[in-house]
């Protein structure tokens, strides 16, 4: 008999279902007291180097109406380009920037937040730079398995157009989904999860 | 070229998901999928720094009745009501590998079934001396434990008449990105597992037997709690043999 690879197969995911924020953000929901926080509310502080920048924006279902019952999470490099990670191993990112953060979309109009700073650029695999780019992660009720994408930048045209990631979307027009409108310093990202505008979603 | 050694954070590029493993996105059984699934073609890629990296966070975050569900939102000298129970296990990579430092978020409704949350409207009375969260980092050898009471079953606006059996939440923090994952662990010999629509939505019962913790008899603490064990598998890492890779390891 053939030998086998001893591989055992990944948890499968499950829905976050409706009171996902009991578990990773308590004290937004009105559990106090169990932490003196929530997690990853805060990327920054008055230390961090880097462009101050917000990011906010709202996640639509096939009908239009915002996810109100949704948890968004980022990871990015720092302004150097650098990831906060062990796994990263080209030197050592900012001390004063996480990387991470986490914001529940909010009750009343579904718009989810972020202050933090503009990436700078990551290397691809191959060497080539990819264009500054945040990842997102989107959980809530009736997604089965969590959602990644990336937010990338409008100002950054002539990198965006060289982004390996994004040369690999086969049909342009849908480049557009991972690029973020601007207003100054502040940031707009919505996403679709169906219809002609959908957020073109990673298998990463 | 690197060795992979539990003192040098590893780099790889995870394992493709098996994406058949998992639920797809539209479920019409369970139906809040419908509107929420994507229906386009996720845009498969090898992953990149991006992914490969992830945020770590350490012990020293963790309060000490973060692990503990029947204290930690309990007053002073009380606890919560419930059957008692401890969860444990091991966070191991799809190698066999401990995650170690893997960072565990726990949340669930108390012993009649009835979560904390304002948008809760079941009937079932809420313990003034429950929160329902929890958190836990694992060790070196990808060990974690809590202890908590048994969460009830609850009925859920889907079909006329679903339930979900008794469950716990998960999220995890692996080492990588791309390793995040939430998921729900169920009880041993709870017969609403098959009958569950979000149990449902996955394929093959081998998978959701993976999210079924059996009770764990030796671990049991006579005259004080029953142990179930939850092992949990985050994807695996390719070992960077024969990869070039630009920061010369
Ligand atoms: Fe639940």
């Amino acid at each position: 008999m053939l030998r086998s690879i001893d591989i055992l197969k990944e948890t499968p995911s499950q829905t976050a279902g409706p009171y996902v924020h009991i578990g990773l953000m308590p004290n937004s929901c009105g559990i106090d007291g169990v932490y003196a926080g929530d997690l990853g509310s805060a990327l920054v502080n008055e230390k961090t180097l880097g462009d101050r920048i917000t990011v906010s924006g709202r996640i639509f279902d096939g009908a239009d109406t915002p996810v109100r019952d949704a948890i968004v999470e980022i990871w990015q490099a720092d302004s150097a380009g650098l990831y906060n990670s062990p796994s990263e191993r080209r030197g050592t990112a900012d001390p004063n920037f996480t990387g991470w953060g986490r914001s529940a979309t909010a009750a009343e109009d579904g718009v989810f937040r972020f202050e933090t700073i503009k990436p700078g650029r990551v290397p691809f695999k191959d060497g080539r730079m990819m264009a500054p780019h945040v990842t997102l992660w989107i959980v809530a009720r009736g997604i089965n398995i969590g959602l990644h994408t990336r937010l990338y930048f409008p100002e950054e045209a002539e990198a965006n157009a060289a982004d390996p990631v994004l040369l690999r979307i086969e049909h342009r027009a849908r480049v557009e989904t991972m690029i973020a409108s601007r207003n100054g310093n502040d940031y707009t990202f919505d996403i679709h999860l169906q219809g002609t505008s959908e957020t073109v979603f990673l298998d990463i | 070229m690197s060795i992979p050694s539990n003192d040098k954070p590893e780099t790889g590029a995870f394992f493709g998901r098996d994406r058949t493993w998992h639920s797809p996105a539209l479920t019409p059984g369970y139906k809040t999928s419908v509107l929420r699934a994507p229906q386009r073609a996720l845009l498969s890629l090898d992953g990149t720094l991006s992914e490969t990296t992830g945020p770590v966070f350490g012990h020293g975050m963790i309060g000490e009745q973060d692990n503990d569900l029947i204290h930690n939102f309990a007053k002073p000298g009380e606890s919560a009501i419930g059957e008692r129970i401890v969860v444990h296990g091991r966070v191991l990579d799809e190698r066999g590998k401990p995650v170690r430092g893997a960072l565990l978020e726990f949340w669930q409704a108390n012993a009649g079934g009835r979560y904390r949350h304002k948008k809760e409207t079941y009937l079932a009375a809420l313990d003034p001396n429950f929160g329902g969260c929890g958190r836990a980092i694992c060790d070196d050898d990808g060990h974690y434990a809590f202890r908590t009471v048994r969460p009830g079953a609850y009925p859920w606006p889907n079909g006329v008449n679903d339930w979900r059996p008794a469950h716990i939440h998960f999220s995890v923090f692996g080492h990588g990105f791309a390793q995040r994952l939430i998921t729900q662990m169920y009880f041993e010999g709870d017969p609403m597992i098959w009958k569950c629509p979000i149990v449902n939505t996955i394929p093959d019962k081998a998978a959701i037997e993976q999210l079924i913790a059996p009770l764990d008899w030796n671990n049991t603490i006579p005259m004080d709690a029953r142990a179930y064990r939850f092992d949990i598998i985050l994807r695996g890492r390719r070992s960077t043999l024969f990869e070039n890779r630009l920061e010369g390891n």
